[in-house]
């Protein structure tokens, strides 16, 4: 009660293994409401595989996880929620994808007010207003009617961003969500999910765009082999790593965390 | 040679056994629409099987599709018409049995294209509707079925074309369908030449229309 500040996810000790090989070793991350906290490191250190627990697309098999007032121990038997608990869980997270993933047999406004309609069973027409504006929000008000095929990859990915925010998630997970798309269509997208975070979204956000960490991120942590090696407030951890691992992963971007925007 | 060049075509003696005709080509869709019917039921039943996570669901299903894909249908039509009464003690009417076979075969094969279908969506769209906190169910109903049906749909009218040309094969077991009612209209008028063409051009009137229309399905799904 005293604290001023409300966990909203709080990572401890989690690893997921897929047969011998363990993609994440022990991460723990504590992420606070309103918070964005950027994750970076190399290919195949493990990103994805954290994110992907964090709202139980994979299972993690050790540590605990808490998500609001939940609380989940893989280490004891019978606490990973299983059926429609665990769906449940998930409705809370919202996850935006690197393909974007959109229905494809839905328009753009369907599939917004997919979430809201199939899982919380919300009437049609309060769904539609929801959508309507989240549409509106990510820039596409007119494009409500199209189909996924229509669109642009900026178009489909910002689609994907309100579809997961009609949910009204907690908490909003991006998976490099830049990266399949043209360069021109990047700024689009970022430009949404800066939005977001200045409206006061909680995010973790696994990207390569460096400027965006460095303007956007409360906090930043770097991955290496599934473990967090440097973890820290960007100003510090991307100008002053101190890690020599975050060091030479940086060398390859510093031309963009060093230009500053006017 | 010489008897072709003198054979005298007669076809309306043969065609004079118009009732017998019907009886027969209402047989042979009676079976066609009852077994593809009651083998889509199974294919949906098994094929929604093989998605559980649980070895003793989908083993046996397995072993059930290939037992039938990799035996000839002839000799279950058989089996299932003379072995399988005696194996379950039970006598089974004689139209009952002669139809099991062919709709076990219908269902691994209908088995085969619903699992299909389904495994052919794109793994984003499952994880997609299940980050939305989709329930097994739902994200069935309203993500992968609507996308996966329209795929399944034009292999199941192949494999139904298939089935009704393999209706043909009642006739081990004196089913009274076309082929059948054809070697009756034989042994009453000995004219088996006009018969059995008559008999072809039968199951080419029906079924060409039928593949005509399976080809449309697929272009239009296709695009
Ligand atoms: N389903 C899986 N089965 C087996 N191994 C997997 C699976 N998913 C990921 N891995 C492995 O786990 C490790 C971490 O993968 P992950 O996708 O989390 O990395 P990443 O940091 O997201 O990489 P990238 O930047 O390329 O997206 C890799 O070695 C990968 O091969
Ligand atoms: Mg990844």
């Amino acid at each position: 009660m005293t604290s001023s500040s409300e966990v909203m996810v709080k990572a401890e000790g989690l690893r997921k293994s897929y047969g011998t090989v363990e993609a994440v070793r022990g991460v723990s991350l504590e992420v606070d409401r309103g918070q964005v906290v950027v994750v970076i490191g190399p290919s195949g250190c493990g990103k994805s595989t954290f994110l992907r627990c964090i709202n139980l697309l994979e299972e993690p098999s050790a540590g605990t996880l808490q998500v609001g007032d939940r609380l989940i121990d893989f280490g004891a038997k019978h606490s990973m929620p299983r059926g429609r608990d665990l769906a449940r869980f998930r409705a809370r997270i919202g996850m935006v994808f690197q393909q974007f993933d959109l229905f494809p047999h839905m328009t753009a406004l369907q599939n917004v007010m997919s979430g809201p309609v199939i899982v919380k069973k919300m009437s049609k027409s309060e769904a539609e207003t929801v959508a309507r504006d989240l549409l509106a929000k990510v820039g596409l008000a007119t494009f409500a009617d199209r189909f996924p095929r229509n669109l642009s990859g900026g178009q489909q990915q910002r689609v994907a961003i309100a579809r997961a925010m009609a949910m009204a998630p907690e908490i909003m997970l991006f998976d490099e969500v830049t990266s399949a798309l043209d360069p021109e269509l990047v700024g689009e997208v970022l430009d949404v999910m800066k939005q977001l975070a200045t409206d006061g979204t909680t995010m973790i956000v696994v990207t390569h765009e460096m400027a965006f960490a460095r303007d956007v991120a409360d906090q930043v942590l770097v991955m290496d082999a599934g473990q967090v090696v440097e973890q820290g407030r960007a100003e510090e951890v991307l100008l002053r790593p101190t890690n020599p691992r975050t060091a030479s992963f940086l060398s390859r971007f510093h031309s963009t965390i060093g230009e500053r925007k006017a | 040679m010489i008897l072709a060049a003198v054979y005298k075509w007669d076809f309306g003696l043969v065609l004079s056994y118009t009732h017998l005709w019907a009886k027969g080509l209402g047989v042979t869709l009676a079976y066609s629409v009852g077994t593809v019917v009651g083998g889509m039921i199974i294919g949906v039943i098994c094929g929604l099987l093989l998605l559980v996570r649980s070895r003793w669901v989908t083993l046996p299903v397995h072993y059930y599709v290939e037992i039938f894909r990799c035996t000839p249908l002839l000799v279950q039509i058989v089996w299932f018409y003379y072995a399988l009464p005696i194996v379950l003690q039970v006598e089974l009417p004689d139209w009952f049995a002669a139809g099991l076979g062919l709709t076990l075969y219908m269902g691994a094969f209908a088995t085969e294209i619903f699992r299909g279908g389904i495994i052919s969506i794109d793994k984003g769209q499952w994880q997609a509707s299940r980050a939305l906190g989709m329930t097994g169910g739902e994200l069935m109903r309203h993500i992968i079925l609507p996308q996966a049906t329209k795929r399944m749909i034009p292999p199941f009218v192949n494999q139904s074309i298939i089935q009704l040309k393999n209706t043909s094969l009642l006739y081990v077991v004196a089913i009274p369908d076309l082929m059948y009612t054809g070697s009756i209209i034989v042994s009453d008028t000995f004219r088996p030449l006009e018969v059995y063409t008559s008999v072809a051009i039968a199951y080419f009137v029906i079924l060409y229309p039928l593949t005509l229309w399976a080809a449309r399905l697929e272009a239009r799904v296709d695009q």
